[in-house]
């Protein structure tokens, strides 16, 4: 075990801003007191692929309240090459039902509302394509994968040592569209003053929010301030700019007054991205033991005709297990649908849910135990770059969770135990993610009286960044916490990347430490002066001097469920995951991130689902009351545990980040527990009751 | 409580109505257009910024305020027909001096990350502790006619009209938990 923590890192802390939350007086995005403000109410497509031939806002403009419509006949231009999911409201072509055509503007939210039902649009419809398939005719190879991976991988010989495999496994798996659904959805309050734009985003990041306005309309950067003070979570959604941000800040300029304008639920389930559905084939190919030789995964998912987005679905079997022959691939269809983005652990998520699913089939093929299986393909170095770990715990994780989970006295045979009308199993999963930094600016101030401030362009989300960011600059300081403040969601503090690829504190935590570091250096030889003393340090040699090692945090999920008998319903009793994430800064924010992520691996598993109308080329359970995530009801016992690891070869902070190793194979380990539960092998989530009702075992 | 709803006088544009609202104690008379929801006249009008809008058609729970002394989605109800009515935001939970003993909890057990679902948990959790002391069965609940002891499992049930897609649920009962047990 580690020495006990002596200063704030370590220690568990409520979070901040935790009264401002339960009072109800944190401001989101739209909830900020602005004179004068009017509401923009976004008119999305109601044609699949064509071209708008006419609009007629005649009936909206006699709404009593209406300011103004905008269209691309009319709207305030925009650069053109920025980003072509935001070229909005400019051109009348349509690329996917959904996608915003207009704005109506107006002084109330009714008005508003009402008038964007009465929009008149008609539009040149052409045939359209918006279903995935592995025989789609517009199937390509991207030129690299989200996000900057190669595309295909190859080690040794695969076929070869497929084919002369003693146990050879080949499945094909499938994860349907699943919809991020933050529960603030997108929303922004734009308005203009004397040329300079001040937004209020639900962003994951608003430096590059600001970044992409000033050059969507071609303004100067610093004439753009983006704040996002408090953000109602995004899972990735909010990772980059969205249209929201760009429809506020058209339509503040057209009416020259404060706009404020939220996505609708409905609204949140293309537009602004979603995780592309996938098909991925997995071939193992073993001894009698359960050693793999050989490994491909070959990954399908869509795209749009707006913007390339490929998901790294197989990166995670590049670096996973070992095997001496291994090849990945990733192909893409490009469909007239909306462009799908990040969802939480994008690739990571629907990848080790195939591969972790694969290798229990294997350990069942072979007979072996699913967690001494995946011991026996530990890595010693990482099977894709050949480059040894800073730190590799799997094993480790994998041994303290089946101690913790009495993982020992498991019976393998599947559909063997029942509980009066409950067929019990269990199940087992790896997780890994990289842990990434990225260069950040930080500031650490002195004042005369003894306290401090440190600024970061930081987003927390619902992270709890905000509170790590504090103790970690405390410590730093080697001052008592309470002498600390810190300022985080805002364009106007010193730039820093988006909370996105779970390497938020680790890229800002490195800045503020080197910031206070500094600070503190400083103050040794000299006294704060009247005016306080600030110093400002940037990452960016520090980072891109990193020594190149594989860094992951690594897991474990252990599941049980229990799947009715008679009806197929199937319920998880227990989530237990293990995690060796480096250091954990704040264990109480840390818990929570973990448990959020196994919760939303159930949800995967379970119940969400989008399901397309191929007519129409959009999904039809766009809302909370048919797309299902998982609810209070649906999580019983859920635990999350951490190793005491020490990693040098992180950064400052010493963290690997915790975000979204959560999400990463837990619905794999439901899948798993379904199946001995069961001896059902569902291959394509969700695991509904009407996949398994007719394959149950006779009672 | 009162059984049915009162509409407000028409005012003189034929879209509007005059009613008299209480709000965590204040009253308020207020013109409002009669398609305002009850959510957008506590956000938009009284700017009481704590009710949040997550879904605007009663799936979320985030907008969830006490009416009358009951939980309510302040987003299915027309503000004009509560003309006289008592309402409750989570603006209203906390004591002059400190937060109530269930804010304090939620705080205490980390029940919410990025805090959006929140009020509407909060209001939600309060109302449900009223309706646990008045016996009043869920669908989980065993026996129908005991009184009802206010299990994980009850609380669970009764706490899943408020989604969390931070899923802080199981701090979220563990919060409510404390708060009952204290009572």
């Amino acid at each position: 075990m580690s020495a006990p923590p002596v200063g704030a890192v370590g220690r568990e802390h409520p979070r901040l801003e935790g009264r401002d939350k339960v009072t109800g007086t944190a401001r989101y995005a739209v909830e900020y007191p602005v004179d004068d403000v009017t509401y923009g109410w976004a008119v999305p497509a109601a044609a699949t692929r064509g071209r708008i031939s006419r609009i007629d806002t005649a009936q909206t403009l006699a709404v009593p309240g209406v300011l103004d419509v905008l269209h691309h006949g009319n709207a305030p231009r925009l650069a053109p090459g920025v980003d072509d999911t935001l070229f909005l409201l400019q051109e009348p072509t349509v690329h996917y039902r959904g996608e915003f055509v207009a704005v109506v503007v107006a002084e109330t939210l009714e008005a508003a509302r009402e008038g964007a039902r009465l929009v008149r649009i008609d539009y040149d419809t052409e045939a359209h394509s918006t279903v995935l398939s592995p025989h789609h005719p517009s199937l390509y190879r991207p030129d690299t994968v989200n996000p900057g991976y190669p595309t295909d991988t190859a080690e040794g010989d695969f076929d070869a040592a497929f084919a002369a495999a003693e146990v050879q496994l080949d499945t094909t798996y499938r994860t349907p569209a699943y919809h991020n659904n933050p529960m603030e959805p997108h929303a922004t309050t734009a308005r203009w003053r004397d040329g300079r734009l001040l937004v209020h985003d639900s962003t994951q990041g608003s430096t590059p929010v600001q970044a992409t306005l000033a050059q969507l309309f071609g303004l100067p950067p610093e004439t753009v301030r983006v704040i996002a003070e408090h953000v109602g979570g995004g899972f990735g959604s909010k990772g980059a700019p969205k249209a929201p941000v760009v429809l506020a800040a058209l339509a503040a300029r057209q009416v020259d007054r404060p706009v404020r304008l939220a996505l609708t639920r409905q609204q949140l389930f293309g537009p602004i991205g979603y995780r592309t559905p996938t098909i991925q084939r997995v071939r193992l190919g073993a001894d009698a033991d359960g050693r793999i030789a050989a490994v491909c995964h070959d990954a399908i998912s869509q795209t749009s005709k707006v913007q390339e987005f490929a998901e790294q679905t197989a990166v995670y079997t590049r670096s996973m297990y070992a095997g001496r022959h291994r090849r990945t691939t990733h192909r893409l269809v490009r469909l007239d649908v909306p462009t799908p983005f990040w969802m939480r652990a994008p690739g990571e998520c629907p990848g080790a849910y195939a591969l972790e699913s694969a290798l229990d089939e294997l350990a069942t093929a072979c007979g072996v135990d699913p967690v001494e299986l995946r011991v026996r393909n530990d890595a010693t170095v990482d099977p894709d770059s050949g480059q040894p770990f800073s730190s590799r715990n799997l094993v480790a994780c994998l041994r303290e969770g089946a101690r913790r989970f009495d993982w020992a006295d498991r019976d393998p045979t599947p559909g063997a135990r029942r509980l009066g009308r409950w067929l019990i199993g269990t199940g087992v999963a790896g997780a890994s993610y990289p842990a990434r930094s990225r260069a950040a600016t930080a500031t650490a101030a002195a004042a005369p009286d003894g306290t401090f401030e440190v600024r970061v362009n930081a987003t927390d989300i619902g992270t709890g960044a905000r509170t790590a960011l504090w103790q970690l600059a405390a410590d730093a300081l080697a001052v008592p916490a309470d002498r600390v403040a810190i300022r985080v969601g805002d364009s106007d503090l010193p730039p820093a990347p988006v909370a996105g690829g779970s390497m938020g504190t680790a890229s800002w935590g490195w800045a503020v430490i080197r910031a206070c570091e500094q600070l503190r250096q400083r103050l040794r030889d000299t006294a704060v002066p009247a005016e306080g003393l600030t110093v400002e340090v940037s990452t960016a040699d520090e980072v891109r001097a990193q020594r190149p090692l594989a860094r992951y945090a690594y897991g474990a999920h252990f599941v049980q469920v229990r799947v009715d008998a008679d009806t197929g319903e199937v319920r998880v009793d227990r989530m237990l995951g293990v995690f060796a994430v480096g250091r954990v800064v704040n264990p109480t924010t840390a818990r929570s991130q973990l448990i959020g992520g196994m919760t939303m691996g159930l949800s995967m598993a379970l119940h969400e689902e989008g399901l397309l109308d191929e007519r129409y080329g959009d999904w039809v359970n766009h809302d909370l009351a048919t797309y299902h995530i998982s609810g209070c009801a649906d999580v019983e016992r859920i635990e999350a545990y951490w190793l005491p690891e020490e990693d040098p070869d992180l950064n400052p902070a010493r963290v690997k980040g915790i975000g979204e190793i959560g999400i990463v194979g837990s619905a794999a380990a439901v899948a798993n527990a379904v199946h001995h539960a069961t001896g059902v092998r569902i291959r394509d989530l969700p695991i509904r009751l009407d996949k398994l009702l007719d394959r149950l075992p006779a009672g | 409580m009162r059984s049915g709803r009162e509409s407000g006088k028409p005012a003189d544009d034929d879209r509007s109505s005059r009613i008299t609202l209480t709000v965590n104690g204040v009253d308020h008379d207020l013109t409002l257009d009669n398609r305002t929801t009850l959510l957008d006249a506590l956000r938009e009008r009284l700017t009481l910024i704590g009710s949040k809008k997550g879904c605007d058609h009663g799936q979320c729970g985030s907008c969830t305020v006490r009416l009358d002394g009951r939980r309510v989605k302040s987003c299915l109800i027309l503000a004009v027909t509560l003309d006289g009515r008592t309402v409750v935001t989570v603006e209203g939970l906390a004591g002059p001096a400190d937060l109530s003993p269930l804010q304090a909890a939620f705080v205490a057990h980390d029940a919410f990350q990025c805090g959006y679902c929140t009020p509407g948990q909060l209001c939600s959790a309060r109302g449900m502790l009223d309706e646990v002391a008045r016996d009043w069965p869920s669908a989980v609940t065993e026996d129908l006619t005991a009184p009802v002891e206010l299990t994980d499992a009850e609380v669970r049930e009764r706490m899943s009209g408020n989604l969390c897609r931070c899923a802080a649920y199981p701090h979220i009962v563990a919060a409510i938990r404390d708060v009952a047990a204290a009572r």
